[in-house]
């Protein structure tokens, strides 16, 4: 039993089809195992979360009660991406576990509206929001390894309250972006497969073994997918995390979670009071948080 | 790629005398096994060596699957009726004659005296690249060597093509289609009746099979109802040559005129997509109309809406427009007949 579905091309090549299709109910197991093993490790074991420090009470006092987190802008990106990704999903492997429909026009609609979707946010993102807010930064690592030394029981300080994103939120989002963008492109080259409105068909464009290795790339990034939605939608659900899925509803989370969880120093947002803002965007965050 | 090598892979040959021992087997055997009515498509896929089941489950010791039976309403046929067993039916000759006259134009005489109706209705594909085992969609891939600038795709689809472009090879099946016929069938889950036109897919479903029979299931049985009996009918099949040739298009329809215009009709045809196709528009369009000339010419034109050629197969879409009009407008000239 291979992880990969081989043939002999015309040619007499011997050249890779597609991934092995039980591959689905391996992300499908991998995914759920993952829910199971959280939601236990949260249940019985978690500890309380300690931060470094306190948030200034002045700074507090400044911080509005709605903290705006997502634009309506990158809102609708993001509810646009999940019902095309949804689809995509749904059309790609239902028909491979016995649910037998007319998948393949709904399959490239979705994928194309995904494909625009993704093309507009990584200009959004780029040059309308803040870039870099998403990757992991040198305090992210710090506080990483701090938690993993913690959490084994070695003494290491606490680590400080997240940025915008925790580090798991930007390592999901860098998963994302390998599965979704390695199933974007292989995809917008398999529709020169199919009859599409938007090239002609041209199955000569590579020669069978590139062709091979695109589908089984694309089957790779879309079983991966399946163990990666899960997860989100996993954790979208959970209690802990309810703000922010709701932030990704209504746009704003409330001050107490954000005081909770994130660094005014390393997440500035608007102040309530004034037009000031707690920090100005770039600018060193200085006396934001007691030293504790 | 193909050799007819004469000798075919090993595998068991079953060969159950009853139906019930027949779906044990099936159930038993599931994927690993292929059924064989009267053999004339098995023996290809497995002198080809493209096919290599583990298990061959023959039906043609089940004496409770052949013949024609009357019915409260209409006639049952059982799966491995041959096609020259219908033919010759008194009953069908008379009351169905449709599918006589679309069963009698299936290849030659010596194939008809072995052929089935269950298997006439379930043949595989004639596309010659999935044939020759090239790894095509239908066979599993991911290419369609026939929907290419230099594929040999003459004889392929003009409508419903969806990545694979195969065509439905069945004589029979756009007369049953027209007959408004249901297939009985086996089921792990019990017995199942679909509507004839149901019993067909087309790539955008399921691109491996042209029909819902999966492993395990069996067809048993055909019923038409009385509905048509005796109605006006017209079959017209046009193939390279006039015997023992698949169809590159065949045409069926059943209508009942009425006071000088079409009361009820059903038509249908194949050879133009993966699945038979019944011309439901074409239906309602003439459906009140008188069945001259004129109504076919519409008719036709209705029919080949949407049709996308090939590179070698544009000849269908007029073909396919004239038998249609044939069909409901008459026709001046003599048919052949084998």
């Amino acid at each position: 039993m291979g992880f990969l579905e081989w043939a002999t091309s015309p040619w007499g090549q011997r050249v890779p089809i597609h991934i092995a299709w039980f591959l689905i109910w391996v992300a499908a197991i991998a995914g759920l195992l993952f829910l199971m093993v959280h939601a236990t490790y949260v249940r019985y074991f978690v500890k309380h979360k300690e931060f470094a420090g306190n948030v200034s009470p002045l700074i507090a006092a400044r911080i509005p009660a709605h903290v705006p987190r997502h634009s309506l802008t990158a809102r609708l990106f993001h509810w646009i991406m999940a019902a095309a990704m949804f689809t995509l999903l749904f059309t790609a492997f239902l028909p491979k576990v016995g649910v037998q429909f007319d998948w393949v026009t709904y399959h490239w609609i979705a994928g194309s509206v995904l494909t625009v979707s993704i093309l507009f946010h990584i200009i959004h993102a780029s040059f309308f929001m803040d870039f870099w807010s998403i990757w992991p930064d040198r305090i992210d690592m710090r506080d990483a390894r701090r938690r993993i030394l913690r959490f084994v029981g070695k003494a290491a300080p606490p680590p400080d309250r997240f940025a915008k994103y925790p580090l798991e939120n930007k390592l999901y989002h860098g998963a994302i972006i390998a599965a979704g963008l390695s199933s974007i492109v292989t995809g917008v080259f398999m529709m020169f497969r199919v009859r599409t409105i938007f090239f002609p068909r041209n199955p000569y464009l590579f020669s069978d073994m590139t062709w091979g290795m695109m589908y089984v790339l694309h089957g790779l990034a879309g079983v991966g997918l399946i163990a990666l939605i899960m997860m989100h939608v996993y954790f979208g659900l959970r209690p802990e995390k309810r703000a922010i899925t709701k932030s990704m509803i209504f746009g704003w989370m409330s001050r107490d979670f954000y005081l909770k969880e994130h660094d005014p120093a390393r997440w500035p947002v608007e102040a309530s009071s004034s037009s000031s803002p707690t920090r100005s965007q770039g600018a060193e965050p200085e006396g934001l948080t007691d030293a504790g | 790629m193909a050799v007819i090598r004469d000798v075919m892979p090993a595998f068991d040959l079953l060969q159950p005398s009853s139906v019930v021992d027949a779906q044990k087997l099936l159930q038993q055997h599931g994927a690993d096994a292929w059924v064989m009515a009267g053999g004339l498509d098995s023996f290809d896929w497995l002198k080809d060596r493209i096919k290599k089941p583990k298990v061959l489950v023959d039906l043609s010791g089940i004496e409770e699957l052949k013949g024609v039976r009357a019915t409260s309403d209409g006639i049952e046929i059982g799966s491995m009726t041959t096609l020259t067993a219908i033919v010759n039916d008194p009953i069908i000759k008379q009351r169905y004659g449709l599918l006589a006259q679309g069963a009698e134009l299936v290849a030659s005489p010596q194939i008809r005296n072995q052929g089935t109706i269950g298997g006439n209705v379930s043949q595989d594909t004639r596309c010659w690249y999935y044939r020759a085992g090239w790894p095509c969609y239908r066979a599993g891939g991911n290419m369609c060597y026939a929907d290419t600038p230099e594929g040999r795709n003459r004889e392929h689809a003009i409508l419903y093509a969806d990545r694979c472009v195969a065509v439905n090879p069945s004589d029979c099946a756009p007369a049953l289609i027209a007959l408004n016929a249901k297939f009985v069938m086996r089921t792990p889950k019990g017995e199942r009746v679909v509507d004839a036109e149901d019993y067909f897919i087309g790539p955008e479903i399921d691109i491996t099979r042209l029909h819902i029979l999966k492993p395990g299931d069996l067809l048993t049985a055909i019923r038409i109802p009385s509905t048509w009996a005796g109605a006006q009918f017209y079959f017209e099949k046009v193939r390279d040559r006039n015997v023992w040739d698949f169809p590159l298009l065949n045409v069926a329809s059943a209508m009942v005129v009425s006071n000088g215009s079409i009361e009820r009709i059903r038509i249908a045809v194949n050879g133009a997509a993966a699945r038979p196709l019944r011309l439901k528009t074409v239906e309602d369009a003439v459906r009140g109309k008188p069945p001259n000339a004129a109504t076919g010419e519409m008719a036709g034109k209705l029919a080949v809406d949407g049709a996308v050629p090939l590179q070698f197969n544009a000849y269908k879409i007029p073909l396919m427009r004239n038998l249609v009009k044939r069909a409901i407008g008459g026709v001046q000239e003599p048919t052949w007949a084998s």
